[in-house]
């Protein structure tokens, strides 16, 4: 196989790949010299290293590597509860053309996989989504939004692990801790690993 | 007992970051010039982790209550030490014997933007992640130091001094970049212009990216858009408004606008010394 390989800098190269997060999984196992870091994103991986990696020795070895699963081998399954009392569940479902409860089953549907983190520590791009519930990005991102907010964007889901500005299309709250740095594992949630989402049924809200 | 008496623009806890968490979305924070960091430590006698104080043009106040020797590198300018009311020039880039009640204060660089001040033994800051940096971006790391925070020594030091003067001669001259992965993202007129121009560093820079203003770089499609691609300091990303920014230490560990070439990493310290309305020019130059 033949991977679209270009020089990210003198200490890194990126990688276009259909499996980013399991091309970096197998990248870290080959445990190269000099190799210092693996970082999968939606569609590409980051391989950076230090001054004694040589790089061709590198694109021989990425180059070999062939017919990677589309999952990893050492991921965990998570469960995410979530209250489904998002402020964008109603646009959402007039913009897919749905009703709200319709939303909120085929977002618990699947089983989603975390792609890649990024935006801000502990954030997961979960993939998996189902197409109908496929929503831009708010033209304007809100300044804040609480931690533990379930969104949607384009392909993804994701839960914002901290309070942060965010433009996501907001679906449900989960009371789940997605980044703790008093954790030996701060983040929930790693490349590879799997999510579902399960409704929390709310005794105080009943939604009209 | 180290005691901030005065913090300047931006007075941050900075060591060599925490790299290698990018996977989980954090990023390498650490001192923005980091040969600067380095230097500092050794001519205290620390190692070269230890974590020290990066401070953002002039300001900075420090006293100690017992004799202490610090080091100031980085940026290029004044730098006092105040005895009981009477100031009096030192040098920086050389070990400095301050006694106790001594105040060190560091006026704005005549070139450059971020000092470090080492202090022998180090500081007793905590750790995240396997570093006492600042990462401005993710919150991770100390707080922003703040006038009238003190701070124990953590009894780091290693060896004596080994020398008392180190010649650090601020290079100038173009930033080498390696040509980026999304170069063919920019029309023609745009690469040549990227690096034919004279770039202007926007005061609005931070140590999570410096911005350029000059000339917009046209994209071959405007309208294409990025998956996410992961980053890495040195970055230069162009958005949709053509100026291009260099990513800083505190960069997110994604990012979707196209990369129109990388800082070399040999002259990535430089980046942490280019003062708002300086000049900058890129050559391209080819993977060794």
């Amino acid at each position: 196989m033949t991977y679209d390989i270009r020089p990210m800098g003198d200490r890194a190269l990126l990688v276009t790949t259909p499996n980013p997060a399991s091309l970096a999984t197998a990248i870290c196992g080959l445990r190269l010299d000099g190799v210092t870091e693996a970082v999968p994103a939606a569609e590409t991986v980051l391989i950076r290293f230090d001054p004694t990696c040589n790089r061709s020795n590198l694109r021989r070895a990425i180059n070999e590597l062939d017919d990677l699963p589309a999952t990893t081998n050492s991921r965990t399954h998570v469960v995410i509860p979530v209250t489904y009392d998002g402020e964008d569940l109603d646009d959402v479902a007039n913009a897919c053309g749905i009703d709200v409860a319709e939303v909120i089953a085929i977002h618990c549907a699947p089983t989603y996989t975390v792609a890649f983190c990024g935006f801000a520590p502990g954030f997961a791009y979960l993939s998996g989504l189902d197409p109908r519930l496929t929503v831009s990005r708010m033209s304007t991102p809100r300044p804040r939004v609480r931690a533990g907010a379930v969104a949607i964007a384009d392909r993804w889901s994701a839960v914002y692990p901290r309070a942060s500005p965010g433009g996501w299309r907001l679906l449900g709250t989960t009371t789940m801790s997605l980044f703790d740095l008093s954790r030996t594992q701060p983040a929930a949630l790693k490349p590879g690993d799997t999510v579902q989402f399960t409704p929390v049924t709310s005794v105080t809200t009943s939604r009209p | 007992m180290i005691h901030i008496l005065a913090t300047g623009p931006q007075s941050l806890i900075q060591d060599l970051g925490r790299p290698g968490w990018a996977n989980i979305g954090v990023g390498p924070s650490g001192a923005f010039d980091r040969g600067a960091l380095r230097l500092a430590n050794r001519l205290v006698g620390n190692r070269e982790t230890t974590a020290c104080i990066e401070t953002l043009g002039g300001g900075f106040r420090l006293a100690v209550n017992e004799p202490t020797i610090v080091c100031v590198t980085g940026a290029d300018g004044p730098i006092s030490i105040i005895t009981n009311g009477v100031e009096r020039l030192t040098a920086r880039n050389a070990p400095i014997a301050l006694g106790a009640d001594e105040v060190l204060a560091i006026d704005s660089p005549t070139f450059g933007l971020r000092s470090y001040v080492a202090i022998r033994q180090g500081l007793r800051v905590e750790s995240t992640l396997g570093s006492a940096s600042t990462d401005t971006l993710a919150s991770i790391g100390p707080a922003v130091l703040v006038a009238g925070q003190e701070f124990s020594l953590a009894n780091e030091a290693i060896s004596h001094p080994p020398l008392d003067l180190a010649v650090a001669r601020p290079i100038s001259g173009p930033l080498h970049v390696i040509l980026g992965p999304r170069w063919d993202w920019f029309t023609p007129v745009a690469q040549a212009e990227f690096l034919r121009e004279t770039w202007a560093v926007s005061p609005v820079s931070s140590r999570i990216g410096i911005r350029l203003i000059g000339t917009a770089l046209e994209r071959v499609e405007s309208s294409r858009e990025l998956a996410s691609e992961p980053m890495v300091t040195g970055a230069i990303q162009v958005p949709p408004d053509g100026l291009p920014v260099i990513l800083g230490p505190d960069r997110p560990t994604t990012g979707g606008y196209p990369v129109i070439a990388v800082v070399v990493d040999a002259h990535l310290d430089r980046l942490a010394q280019l003062a708002p309305g300086t000049s900058v020019t890129f050559r391209a130059v080819d993977l060794g």
